[in-house]
């Protein structure tokens, strides 16, 4: 077991892209390419199972571990291994994948070797962002991230998938460069791109602090892009509308979310706490900005994106209020968002297979002639609204707490007020799609409701909202023993997160206050 | 006089292919196929390889009274010029047009002219440098206006022979100054008599105008204005060795100059260096970003990424060296893998490929449209591929070297940079338009030749991505062969 435990990053890393030479190498025939695809994802899928089943929840450090020289003469590495922080991303990376092919079975009609292909490069890129403790190779997959995603885009585009394409490779390349700049000035100064051992050498103080901030400056921009928030944002609504559903699903949030935690949070304590405030008031920004613009849209995928604006400012309140709470909370939310997504991806991929329009207004009483996707569509909403029971609830509840009780009542009631926006444009968007009179288009066009493979992608996303609403305290422990990290507010005694959550969260943050 | 020979074994087996080349093809009757005698040359070229690889075996030295070196340094140089011109060689055998009757003239040129590089690359005395580049540009001045029939082809060849002629002007003259300042003008020497000279000047300003005359033949800007006519007038096969070997062999010259011969002027010829660099960054990038011909758009991409090279050298002695070596390396292989593809897509006529006509590429012909996707994403600089760590030694040895601020301008031009790129790659993903026009460019015919070619350099930008060490090594080898 031990040997297989050694191994098992490698393997989730390697098993999609030898499916995706596979692929390549075999011939382009009927549906051949689909079905590699599938059982690939789904090979790695059991693989990721593997790792919290045998996570030891409360051992500090990482596990999983391989750290092998890979570039000697520079000092590259090939160092992985996940923590809480990181477990449950490459679970939910994992578990996207099946869900990604099987959304996009019968939408992918041309070419579908490239397809599959580059969407299983795709998954190692992704989950390489998450195991990489080395910052060159984190760098790499991180670039290499956004090559299959932007040749997607520009291939199987709805409008105009090349400008689409264009814009969201500039938009997220370009603040990369900085990155880079400030990856290699670590190196000229400590000699190693190992996140273990940047971390105290950065602690110790021992690197120039006015050059440092620029530093977690350039690491912070690059993220911020890529969640995006507030006023980067600039690329998403395109990218969501253009890209493939199994793509749009993947393409902003985790990555993201997770490198401010992991690299700026994680590696630049110092630095973060004098950026905060800032990231604050541009995550409330983020949220209402989002949940406005949201609720004035007339085209569904751009509505979806500026909501995921929104959803995603709050996340990084969870992260910058810098509370154990926000940040359990922006790690449980980080995944609820990756789950809620995929659901509303793979539907509106639906609708917009069936009526070959994304124009809310063309909508109208969908729900007589879809009645499951209506029923999905609804709890998925709800999800996202935050109702309770449902996983979104938890996490917006853990970081709007931590954020009223740990940082600032007044920022806390603004993104709260985020709560009803989300509801309104998100249940008025189930009302105009679904209820209400038919709409021509509607009564004109006969469809079919939810494919089998749909109904497969969306039942155990389904299942996911509602036992991750239920039982959160399935994820929180092992998210929570990533917590021993010196930037934090709280110390020692970490409180230990359980249902009620609501009790726990109330009481531990009287703990902070006192 | 038996190791001298030795010493300068590749070029003669260069050479000597190159005459065989030119005396099978007047013998074989006029209506023969001239095409075997391209294989003939490669395998010239393929001896010759081998031959330098051979070099490692005897001591570093020099020979014919301390006229040419070899050292792991010029192997290296001679491996990697035999190698691009092995595979322009096999480019050519399948996108010439068969019943050519110059190819017999056309293998023979690019086998000369090859000689030439390699002789540049070993040469430490400057007259020999100097005849080592005139063989070298007299060939490729011929190669690039070979096609004749066509307005673009004889426009190329003469712009290429008055400005060649002009900036190598520059160079004998600084070669002239330097032999007045230190009465030598062998290379080890002038580093001795620098380093020991109370007064500068004339050094200085002998430098100065060899600079010229190199910087116009790595293309370099403010030197670069013939690139762009050069490469568009020039048949592709061509442009692919006129854009990487006779650069690398400039640039073992310009490493050779600088950090041979001069390394104690370091701090006159680094602001140089750095001006050089950030300006064919700049003004290659943005200019690209204009244009709307693919040819002329990889010309420009051709000057950025000497000004990328350049940045390497503002590295501190051995890391300068190994990395400018490195991206030589990098940037030779995606430059020909991705001026293959163009052949074969835009075939060897003389119609001009635009970027337009890519599109939909993927969906008409995917292995090509993803070499060609694959090939743009490396000279873009995407990790996993040579282009990246090229870049990566570059602008980390200039972050070593102080140099943090041509850093961040390099790597904000290489985001530029990908705009065009990027654009090329995306209209070449699109699906192809709805009752358009068939593609103005027939479908490509790919033959075994051009195969080995496209198979030979993605596998090497794909080795420089994955695994670099083996060539970093080599290349700090050669870097300390230097110092």
């Amino acid at each position: 077991m031990n040997a297989f435990n050694d191994s098992i990053l490698t393997l989730i890393l390697l098993v999609p892209l030898a499916g995706a030479l596979l692929i390549a190498l075999l011939p382009d025939r009927g549906k051949l390419p689909a079905w590699l695809a599938l059982i690939t994802a789904l090979v790695t899928f059991g693989f990721t199972l593997h790792l919290p089943a045998h996570f030891i929840v409360g051992q500090p450090g990482f596990q999983f571990e391989v750290n092998r020289p890979w570039i000697e003469s520079i000092g590259i590495s090939y160092h992985v291994g996940v923590d809480g922080l990181s477990l449950w991303l490459v679970v939910l990376t994992g578990l996207l994948a099946p869900i990604g092919v099987l959304a996009s079975w019968n939408a992918i009609k041309e070419r579908r070797k490239i397809f599959y292909a580059l969407f299983l490069v795709q998954q190692t890129a992704m989950v390489g962002v998450f195991i990489s403790l080395d910052l060159m190779v984190y760098y790499g997959f991180w670039e290499l991230s956004l090559i299959p995603m932007a040749i997607l885009i520009a291939m199987y585009g709805r409008k105009d998938g090349a400008k689409a394409a264009l814009k969201f490779f500039l938009f997220t390349f370009i603040p990369s460069a900085p990155l880079l700049v400030a990856i290699l000035w670590l190196y000229a100064h400590t000699g190693t791109f190992n996140f273990a051992e940047l971390q105290p050498l950065i602690a110790s103080g021992a690197l120039p602090a006015g050059a440092l901030f620029w530093v977690a400056l350039a690491f912070l921009f690059a993220f911020a892009v890529k969640v995006p928030i507030f006023p980067l944002h600039g690329w998403l609504a395109d990218a969501f509308s253009e890209a493939p559903v199994a793509l749009a699903m993947v393409i902003a949030g985790k990555l993201g979310l997770y490198s401010m935690l992991r690299f700026h949070v994680g590696l630049f304590p110092e630095q973060t706490k004098q950026i905060a405030p800032l990231l604050i008031a541009l995550a409330v920004i983020g949220i209402l900005y989002g949940a406005f613009l949201a609720l004035v849209q007339r085209d569904y995928w751009r509505l979806v994106s500026f909501g995921a604006v929104s959803h995603f400012s709050l996340i990084v309140l969870g992260i910058y209020g810098l509370t154990l709470i926000g940040r359990d909370g922006a790690i449980y939310q980080t995944l609820n968002q990756g789950i809620m997504e995929g659901a509303l991806f793979v539907l509106l991929g639906v609708l917009y297979s069936r009526y070959e329009s994304s124009q809310i207004a063309t909508f109208g009483g969908v729900a007589a002639k879809l009645p499951r996707a209506a029923a999905f569509f609804v709890i998925t909403s709800l999800a996202m609204i935050g109702l309770p029971m449902l996983n979104g609830f938890i996490g917006e509840f853990l970081i709007l707490s931590s954020t009223f009780t740990g940082v600032s009542k007044g920022w806390a009631i603004v993104a709260t007020l985020s709560v009803i926006l989300g509801a309104s444009y998100a249940l008025w968007l189930v009302q105009r799609l679904f209820y209400g009179p038919e709409s021509p288009l509607a009564a004109e066009k006969p469809v079919v409701d939810l494919r089998i493979n749909e109904w497969i992608a969306l039942v155990p996303l389904a299942v996911l909202m509602l036992v991750m609403g239920i039982a959160p305290n399935i994820w929180l422990p092992s998210i929570e023993s990533s917590m021993n990290q010196p930037q934090t507010k709280q110390t020692a005694s970490s409180p230990h997160l359980a249902l009620p959550a609501l009790a726990q969260a109330v009481a531990s943050g009287k703990e902070a206050t006192r | 006089m038996n190791t001298d020979l030795l010493r300068i074994l590749p070029e003669v087996v260069l050479v000597v292919a190159g005459v065989l080349v030119m005396l099978i093809d007047a013998a074989l009757p006029a209506a023969a196929r001239r095409r075997p005698l391209g294989w003939v040359a490669a395998l010239g070229t393929m001896v010759a390889l081998w031959s330098s690889i051979l070099q490692l075996r005897i001591e570093p030295g020099t020979a014919f009274f301390g006229a040419v070196e070899t050292s792991p340094f010029t192997v290296f140089f001679h491996v990697l010029i035999c190698g691009i011109v092995l595979v322009a060689l096999l480019i050519a055998l399948d996108t010439l047009p068969r019943d050519s009757h110059h190819q017999g003239e056309f293998y023979a040129l690019v086998l000369f002219g090859a000689s030439g590089m390699c002789l540049l690359t070993g040469a430490v005395e400057l007259l020999v440098v100097f005849i080592a580049l005139e063989i070298s540009s007299i060939s490729t001045y011929i190669l690039a206006g070979y096609r004749k029939e066509t307005g673009k082809g004889p426009e190329a060849a003469i712009k290429y022979f008055l400005l060649g002629s002009f900036a190598t002007g520059f160079l004998l003259y600084g070669i002239a100054l330097l032999f007045g300042a230190t009465g030598t003008t062998q290379i080890y020497e002038i580093a001795h008599r620098a380093a020991t000279a109370q007064n500068h000047t004339f050094v200085v300003l002998a430098l100065m105008l060899m600079l010229v005359g190199i910087f116009f033949k790595v293309s370099a800007a403010p030197f670069h204005v013939w690139t762009p006519d050069v490469y568009e007038g020039a048949p592709s096969p061509v442009v692919a060795l006129l854009s990487t070997a006779p650069k690398a062999a400039a640039f073992a010259l310009l490493l050779r100059v600088l950090y041979e011969m001069l390394p104690d002027l370091r701090s006159l010829w680094m602001p140089l260096v750095w001006v050089v660099a950030v300006a064919s960054m700049t003004i290659g990038n943005l200019a690209a970003l204009r244009q709307q011909n693919v040819k002329r758009m990889l010309a420009y991409s051709s000057i950025a990424h000497a000004g990328y090279l350049l940045v390497a050298f503002t590295g501190l002695g051995a890391s300068g060296i190994a990395a400018a070596t490195f991206y030589t390396a990098a940037y030779a292989a995606m430059n020909v893998g991705i001026f293959a593809v163009v052949t074969l897509v835009s075939g060897y006529d003389d119609q001009l490929p635009l970027i337009a006509d890519f599109r939909g590429l993927l969906y008409r012909s995917p292995l090509l449209g993803s070499l060609l996707v694959f090939f743009l994403i490396s000279l873009v600089g995407i990790p996993f591929t040579g282009g990246f760590f090229g870049k990566f030694y570059s602008f980390s040895a200039a972050v070593g070297g102080g140099a943090v601020w041509l850093a961040i301008i390099g790597l904000l031009n290489s985001g530029v940079a990908s705009a065009y790129y990027l654009r090329l790659a995306f209209t070449a993903a699109q699906k192809p338009e709805d009752g358009a026009a068939a593609p103005r460019f027939a479908a490509p015919q790919i033959g075994a030749a051009v195969i080995a070619a496209l198979l030979f350099t993605v596998g090497t930008t794909l080795w420089l991505g994955i695994a670099p060490e083996p060539i970093l090594r080599a290349a700090e080898t050669a870097a300390r062969a230097l110092q």
